[in-house]
């Protein structure tokens, strides 16, 4: 038959016909964050409240044993008074095991929230993907479109959760021990705890849309011509 | 072989849709042939197969059996990439609710196809914006689809579905959302691009005003082709356009 030549010809350069620059799809998951900004804001929230409350109690105790390891008898009076658990033998402050489940719950919740708020938005956005895919964009182009969206929300939401955690353990500590305490400040260690926030809500934020980001690309070009909402 | 190119062949096409219990034959058994730069009605009762057969024809749907060869090649053999490369490249869509992308301008929707075609740009801006001229919508590259009304949309649509310069157009119910002038101005646009670039047109719809551009109207009822009649056909039935529905 004829087709078969002019087929096989195509096959080799279709993976290059059919392409989304990098770039460009980082400006379409920007456009569609900016445009669509209360409804990001929305699903940010919760990783946002989930990432502070991390900071804020990482950054407790950072400033918990800064305050330990600097020796005063009143400092460590005040940290047994304020809850830690200090015993003369010990010389790090570490998370206790309650403070770690709550947190590790919290995170939990958190992503059970992403993945349900982008589920949403992918069930608001069938015809918007589907119409994608009839102009030829390719399952991937969809995935990573979700991806690009999530990772600038996940940057941004654990960015505002981890100052507010750790603006908010800077005050009560400030409140609990006193001015005098501010030469005792860990600060660069403060500073690693909300790298390691700002990762591990980024990291929950693709977590969360992994699966919704699967589903929409899975989404038949046909949606595209549903007529009833 | 014959003289005029076919551009959508159509062969012995059924398809099935398994509700789990019953089976419901939607098409049983389509052959159709549809010529490079004609513009083409399917015209049909809902529930007919119309929109099946149409999804058929779009490569948005694989029949149950028979083929469908578009510019001679079989779309069942087609893989996901290569289908991804006939929607860019050979067929422009346009949908009865426009379907643009809401976060983008009227320009970015319709270069979006073209990006995705590899097109740079540059020459990109420069084509769209010279589609933009064509369909009448000089200077509103930079609104978004919210600030245009129904019609100026669907002339987007229009745009963006000719950005690759596409061998097929589909419309499916171009009209449907529109008012009876606007819906009048987009079917003779249609039909001045079809026959300016030569680009066939193939429209799934019940709006009657269609009839009057179309050179070929394919009457589908119950999963069949009922008729199929030429123009010239159809004006000498002017007139009893109504009982044709009926």
């Amino acid at each position: 038959m004829m087709e078969t030549p002019g087929l096989s010809e195509n096959r080799k350069d279709v993976n290059r016909l059919v392409a989304l620059p990098f770039r460009k799809s980082v400006q379409m998951a920007y456009q569609s964050i900016r445009v669509r900004f209360f409804r990001s804001m929305v699903t940010t929230m919760s990783l946002v409240l989930a990432v502070a409350f991390l900071a804020f109690i990482q950054v407790g105790n950072d400033i918990a044993q800064g305050l330990l390891s600097s020796g005063n008898p009143d400092f460590i009076q005040a940290l047994a008074k304020a809850g830690f658990d200090i015993s003369p033998e010990n010389t790090a402050v570490t998370s206790s095991a309650k403070q770690r489940w709550i947190v590790f719950l919290s995170l939990l919740v958190c992503v059970v929230g992403i993945i349900n708020a982008q589920l949403m938005s992918v069930t608001e956005r069938f015809r918007e993907i589907g119409t994608l895919k009839c102009l030829g964009a390719l399952d991937r182009f969809i995935v990573r479109i979700f991806l690009l969206e999530a990772t600038m929300q996940g940057l941004a939401g654990a960015f505002a959760g981890s100052l507010l955690g750790a603006v908010t353990a800077l005050l009560t500590s400030l409140a609990r021990f006193g001015f005098s305490l501010g030469s005792h400040i860990p600060w660069s260690q403060i500073g690693i705890t909300l790298f390691f926030t700002l990762c591990i809500g980024t990291f929950l934020s693709l977590l969360g849309v992994l699966y919704p980001a699967m589903l929409a690309s899975r989404m038949r070009p046909v949606e595209a011509m549903r007529v009833e909402q | 072989m014959t003289e005029s190119k076919k551009i959508v062949r159509v062969s012995e096409v059924t398809k099935n849709f398994d509700l789990g219990k019953i089976v419901v034959k939607v098409l049983k058994g389509i052959d159709l042939e549809i010529e490079t730069g004609k513009y083409v009605s399917i015209m049909g009762p809902s529930g007919s197969g119309k929109s099946t057969l149409f999804n058929m024809i779009g490569g948005l749907d694989k029949p149950t059996a028979g083929k469908v060869f578009i510019d001679e090649v079989d779309i069942a053999q087609l893989d996901a990439y290569e289908l991804a490369w006939l929607r860019c490249r050979k067929i422009g869509y346009i949908f009865q609710t426009f379907n643009l992308i809401p976060v983008m301008t009227a320009l970015e929707n319709i270069t979006l196809p073209m990006t995705f075609a590899g097109v740079s740009g540059d020459d990109a801006t420069e084509r769209g914006m010279a589609l933009l001229n064509q369909v009448g919508l000089t200077g509103r590259h930079g609104h978004r689809p919210s600030e245009l009304s129904g019609g100026q949309q669907q002339r987007v649509a229009v745009a963006r579905a000719l950005a690759n310069t596409p061998a097929i157009i589909l419309a499916d119910e171009p009209t449907g959302n529109l008012d009876l002038t606007t819906g009048e101005d987009i079917i003779n646009l249609l039909k001045e691009l079809s026959v300016e670039r030569g680009v066939t047109v193939i429209s799934a719809t019940h709006d009657y005003k269609m009839l009057n551009v179309s050179d070929q109207v394919i009457w589908i009822r119950d999963g069949r082709i009922d008729k199929i009649q030429a123009r010239e056909e159809l004006e000498i039935r002017t007139g009893g356009l109504e009982s044709a529905g009926a």
